[in-house]
This record gives C-alpha cells, structure tokens and sequence, in this order.
C-alpha cells in the first residue's frame, strides 16, 4: 500500500511536470496553426515585406514591414536610453553601494520591475508625451517617447543581470587591478567589467526581449500609426500595438493577419531567449 | 586626458544613473500619488460601475477573483514540477531539460503572445468566450514560471540533512518531501506566489481578449470581466475620466507597493534562517 502510494504520488509529480513542455507545444500549435493559412494567403514575402497596412481598403493589403519596422527602432531607441543608464547603476549597486543603502536600493530597483505596464503607459501619457511636445514638438506620441518610456521599464531587467554579471567576477580581478596602480574606477571599467562582457551582453539581450514584447505602455505613447517610420517625432506602431487595436474588430484574413503578426514577433522572441540562455549556459550567470 | 580627471568622470556618472533610476522611480510614483490621491472618492468604490460614476469596485473584486483562480491552477503545477525537479528527477535526465527549456521559454513570451494563445485556444477552441475561466487559464501558464523557479529555489534551500535524517528513522521518500521539506520550504514559495500575484493584479494585454473588458462583478465564472489594470487602460485610453484613471493608478500602485513590500520582506527572512 504505501509503495503504491509512492509510485502514484511521483507519477503525479512528474505529469505535473510535464505541464510546461505540454504548455508551449499548445502555444506553438495554435498560434502557428492559425497564423500560417494567413501568411500563405497573403504571401509571405509580402506578409514581410509589404510596406502597406490598409485592412480596410478593397482590396485590402497586409504588410508587416512598417510594424517590425516600429517595433525594432522604438527597442533600439529603448536599448540607447536604458543599457547605459543601467550599466552604470549596475555598478554602483555592486562596487559603489554602502550596505546601509543597498538594503533599500535593491529594492527599489526591484519595485520598478514590479510596477504595471498600464501605470508606466499612464505615466508617459500625462507625463512624457507633453514634455516631449513642448520640447522638440510634433505632437508628443512618437518613437521618442516610446523609446523613452520603454528604456526606463527595461532598466530593471538590464540592472538586475548585470549586476550578477558584475559579481560573478572573481575578486582577484579587482584586488588585481588595484595592486596595479589603478584607481577604482579603472578597476571597474578596464578589467572587472570586460571580464562580465558577456553577462552585460546576456543583459541587453533580455532587456531586448522586454522591449520588443511590451505591449499597453508603448500603444498608450507611441501614436500607433501603421506607416513606415518617418523620424523620431513621429508616431509609429509596433507589432504589439497592431495585435491590440485591431483584433478587437478584425474577422476572417485581417483577424488571419494580425495572429500573423503575433507568429513573427514569437518567432522573434523564441530567438531573443535562446541567445538569452546560450549567453547565460557560456556564463554560468 | 590625465587618469585622474577620468575616473572622477566616470564616478560622477556612475553616481548619475543610479540619480536618474531611482529619481524616474520617485518622480513616478510621485506624481501618482499626489495627483490620484484627491479623487479617491467613495463614490469611485460604489457597488456598481455607471458611465456617469466609473466605480473601480467591480474591477477591484474581479482582480481578486481573478487572482485566486489563476493561482489554483499554477501553484499546484508549480510546487509539484518543483518537487519532481528537485525531490525525484535524476540529475542530467533529458526531461528535465526539456523541462528546463520549456520554463525558460515559458518565462521569455509576452504578455500579448499568451492573450493571443489564450484567446485562440480557450476563448474559441474551448468555446469559453471571453471570461473570468479563461483569462485565469491563461495566466496561470503565464505565471507558472515563475512560481516553479521560486518553489525550486526554495526546495533546494533545504539543508540535504533534513532529507537523510527523515530516510534515517524510516521515513520514504513522499513523507520526507511532505513532512519534513515542503514546510519549511514554505516561506521561499510563499514570496514566488506573492511575486506571482503582482503579476497577475498589473497584467493587461493577457486579458483584454481572455477575459474581456465587461465591468460588472461576475456571477459565474463564465463572465466576462475586467480587473483592475484592464480598467486602469480602458479609463485612460478612452480619455474622459483621465482624474479617475489617476485614482485608479493609485489604488493598483498602493497593492503593487504592498506586495514587493510583504514579497521581500518575507524573502528576507528566509535568507536570515
């Protein structure tokens, strides 16, 4: 009897188990399942590379291009704003911080990562998008602001995995360095930080992933105009924002499209993570 | 430029961005609280929810609703991989890296990606439509990442003496993992859980074609209701109640500030013991 009871308990833990590999074959399944009919429909070069978005127009055209477009210059807009920024903050917490502070600076950084995309969608519509205007101009929904926006929500991710980079350097590097002649600063920057290179790297790459896959915050300051990119004043719209506006409404090959969308920007995160794992697999992270 | 002058260069900006995360931080919730705090109105948290009174009641009792069938779906799963990862697999078993994989790729998909996943399969596969059943479903595999790394965590975290001294007087192994080192692994899943739970009150884009967008308190689980984030959005984007949307943003930020707050305070103690 309690033999049974064993084998059935492991038994259960282990189809438990099984849940996550169950969970993303579903996933897999179905976005594909109904996104690529669509893209056949369309033609998948001209699902990819179509520069017109008009799913109301007789005949209608589907292009996505505009959308990767958005999505790929408000991220790298995010990545300029958010890697410095939060390298450098990654440093303090690890080589700069008394403990008396880090206490309460830990957490901080980590309530930042806690805050809600709507709260930080919110924040750059009453906040960001009219300093914007009144500073540069235009009308204040634009890459900019998104870019803005989605630099300081990445900073948490960015922050927390170069801080662990930082710290899995041995500590002779540093001691090293100092026995040297060099200045703490020098320290850091010429050998503690080359030797967590490819932590840091590991750290844009996942911040990479967040940025590209946020979805409320960027549709609430980005001005979602399905066009090519035409500067950084001016609004666009990412693949995120298109799947949201319009699945609303959309029916048959629109509704096709727009789940097409969805299947390349999941092929565009399955990427990101397994370049996030194989940086972190190299890094023992 | 001499050595000198560049290291203080680089200290003062070392110093700069740490100025700027924690400033962007204050400033944010700053704003929030003075601007929201005024309009946190009694009428705002009436029983019903009217385009003349934009009561976040309802939104309040669905985020909880919501909550609590997210997490009985994703904790049992989430405990259990744990325990089958860390209590019975084999080390260097291709399930579990496949286990691991999957986990990982689990935790990297957007919000937005699990909305459409949930949408395709619960909402019109399963023919559930939009409601509080689906959008809970759909959560709980976004959620389950995470509270399977933190119940590892935790179980890993208890000493291997523990195990050898229950299997000492005769104990197997279902009432080692039972008795001896799920409780005290408790605290460690408890502060995954509370994280989990910050996920699920701030998640939008899951749900807004999971469980719709309907402001009422439902009466089944078949109901298509809104939580508080989905409100929150709805207010502000459709641009006349943008003070209530600051009152809104309050109330979601005061339950976010708790749950870190009780999250760290409780992994605190667990790294203290």
């Amino acid at each position: 009897m309690k033999y049974m009871k064993e084998a059935v308990m492991k038994n259960i833990f282990m189809l438990a188990a099984l849940a996550s590999i169950f969970a993303v074959l579903l996933i897999c399944v179905f976005l594909f399942a109904n996104g690529i009919p669509a893209m056949k429909e369309i033609g998948l070069f001209d699902f990819l590379t179509g520069r017109q978005w008009t799913p109301g127009n007789e005949p209608p055209s589907f292009g996505i291009l505009p959308m990767i477009a958005g999505s790929v210059s408000v991220t790298l807009g995010a990545i300029i704003v958010g890697v410095p920024i939060g390298i450098l903050t990654a440093v303090f917490l690890a080589y700069y911080c008394p403990k008396m502070i880090y206490r309460y600076l830990k957490p901080s950084v980590e309530l930042l990562a806690g805050i809600p995309s709507v709260i930080y969608g919110f924040f750059g519509l009453v906040v960001l998008v009219p300093l914007t205007r009144d500073l540069f101009g235009g009308d204040g929904n634009s890459m900019l602001t998104a870019s803005l926006l989605l630099g300081v929500m990445i900073l948490p991710t960015i922050i927390g995995v170069s801080e662990s980079a930082i710290r899995a350097v041995p500590d002779h590097y540093y001691e090293g360095s100092l026995a040297l002649g060099a200045t703490h600063e020098r320290a850091i920057f010429a050998t503690v930080l080359p030797a967590a290179k490819s932590g840091v790297v590991a750290a844009v790459v996942l911040g990479v992933g967040r940025a590209i896959g946020e979805t409320m915050a960027v549709i609430m300051v980005a001005g979602n105009q399905p066009r090519m990119p035409v500067g950084i004043l001016k609004g666009v719209r990412t693949m995120t924002a298109n799947i949201v506006i319009e699945m609303g409404y959309a029916a048959e090959l629109h509704r096709g499209a727009l789940i097409a969308t969805g299947v390349v920007l999941f092929v565009f995160i399955l990427i990101i993570n397994l370049t996030f794992s194989f940086l972190k697999r190299r890094t023992s992270l | 430029m001499s050595g000198k002058m560049s290291s203080i260069m680089l200290r003062a900006l070392v110093y700069a961005a740490t100025a700027i995360t924690l400033g962007v931080l204050f400033f944010l919730i700053g704003y929030i609280l003075v601007k929201g705090v005024p309009y946190l109105t009694p009428s705002l948290f009436a029983l019903k929810y009217t385009s003349d009174n934009v009561s976040m009641f309802p939104a309040i009792i669905n985020t909880i609703v919501m909550t609590t069938l997210s997490l009985l779906i994703a904790v049992p799963f989430g405990i259990f991989t744990a325990i089958y990862l860390v209590e019975y697999a084999k080390r260097g078993n291709k399930l579990v890296e496949a286990i691991r994989l999957t986990t990982e790729t689990l935790a990297g998909i957007p919000s937005i990606v699990y909305g459409l996943f949930g949408m395709l399969f619960f909402v019109t596969y399963l023919g559930l439509g939009y409601s509080l059943i689906a959008g809970s479903a759909t959560l709980s595999i976004m959620i389950l990442p995470l509270v399977m790394r933190t119940s590892e965590e935790a179980l890993r975290a208890v000493p291997d003496s523990y195990r050898e001294a229950s299997f000492g007087i005769g104990a197997g192994r279902l009432r080692t993992v039972g008795k001896i080192v799920l409780p005290s692994a408790v605290p460690g899943i408890l502060a995954g859980v509370i994280l989990a739970i910050g996920r699920i009150v701030g998640e939008t884009a899951a749900l807004i074609y999971t469980a719709g967008t309907v402001a009422r308190i439902p009466e089944t689980v078949f109901s298509s209701t809104r939580t508080l984030s989905v409100h929150m959005y709805l207010l502000s984007s459709e641009g006349f109640n943008t003070d209530q949307a600051y009152a809104t943003a309050v109330v979601l930020l005061a339950i976010v500030l708790l749950i870190n707050t009780l999250s760290a305070a409780i992994a605190k103690k667990v790294t203290k013991a």
